[in-house]
């Protein structure tokens, strides 16, 4: 069975976000002075076959090896059976 | 000596690499792919500048993964010289054979002119010609070269004598201004732990001729070449 899973990557608390900096002054100016931040980061859906239990864990290795880079980002993912 | 140079889909800064090192420096230079598993007998690896895989991802991320690769960390374990030029410095960094990350450059713009940089160790393969606090200009062409590493990595690096070169204003001083990028500490360039590594943001190969904008990146190429070909420094 399929699973669809929701891979979320963002940077990190300490390390600087030039865009997410942008946008929350664009956001200040549009009239939203209650934006205290925002945080870019990116979004990907992952299609993969396997039971459950091995796509999180070879999920877990494909962030940790590719799609994150754990020395500026997190990242975290949700994995749920496809309905067909 | 001969000098591989490797070539990523995407590298566009490849033909410079091999101009500089072959035309102006006069040693044999190669063009490996990126999907080959052999450096051919390189005294010393390039990795050239460009947007290998589209920087799909993320700079670098994808390209850390060609066969090469391999091949280019076996070679950098035995001591080998490797220089990654801009996308190749993201790409070491990748590879995780250079500390820390490249983010966008602070103003989110690609930057594209001279910078000053001042060398901060003359102990290398890379700055054999060069003093320690010896000021050259050499352009950037890049919009994530913003270096960032943890406070822990930066006290090591400086500690280590591991930071290569640094932004600095014409008189070779630090300077917020001339920062362009944002880089942690003005840190255009570091330094592996055996120093035979070394990833530059600058594009020395740029600068190799009068007639387009200066020579100072001979003074980085050259020095690379020195040990091999026992030329004075």
């Amino acid at each position: 069975m399929p699973f669809q899973a929701k891979v979320y990557v963002t940077p990190r608390k300490s390390v600087l976000d030039p865009q997410g900096k942008a946008v929350s002054s664009a956001l200040h100016a549009l009239g939203y002075p209650e934006v205290e931040d925002v945080r870019i980061g990116k979004f990907m859906e992952v299609r993969l076959g396997g039971d459950r239990q091995a796509a999180t864990a070879r999920l877990e290795e494909m962030c940790k090896k590719l799609l994150a880079n754990t020395t500026i980002e997190d990242y975290r993912f949700e994995i749920e059976e496809e309905r067909s | 000596m001969k000098i591989t140079v490797v070539v990523f889909p995407g590298s566009n800064c490849d033909h410079d690499a091999y101009h500089a090192f072959k035309h102006i420096l006069g040693i044999p230079t190669r063009f490996v792919w990126h999907k080959e598993t052999n450096l051919e007998n390189a005294d010393a690896v390039i990795l050239p500048g460009g947007f290998a895989h589209g920087d799909y991802l993320r700079c670098g991320a994808i390209a850390r993964f060609s066969p090469i690769m391999r091949e280019v960390e076996a070679f950098a374990k035995k001591g080998g010289p490797v220089l990654g030029i801009c996308n190749g410095f993201q790409i070491l960094i990748e590879a995780g054979l250079l500390p820390g990350a490249l983010l966008r450059n602070r103003s989110l713009n690609f930057i594209c002119r001279d910078t000053y940089l001042r060398a901060e160790a003359a102990d290398t393969p890379f700055t054999t010609r060069l003093k320690a606090g010896q000021v050259i200009r050499v352009p950037i062409a890049h919009g994530e070269g913003n270096y960032f590493a943890d406070p822990e990595t930066l006290k090591r690096l400086n500690g280590e004598g591991r930071v290569a070169f640094r932004y600095v204003d014409p008189n070779g001083r630090l300077n917020d201004e001339w920062n362009f990028n944002g880089s942690a500490e003005a840190i255009a360039g570091v330094l592996s732990e055996g120093r035979n590594i070394m990833g530059l943001m600058p594009h020395p190969e740029r600068a190799v001729e009068e007639t387009v904008g200066g020579r100072d990146g001979r003074l980085i190429l050259g020095s690379l070449i020195d040990k091999f070909t026992r030329r004075a420094a």
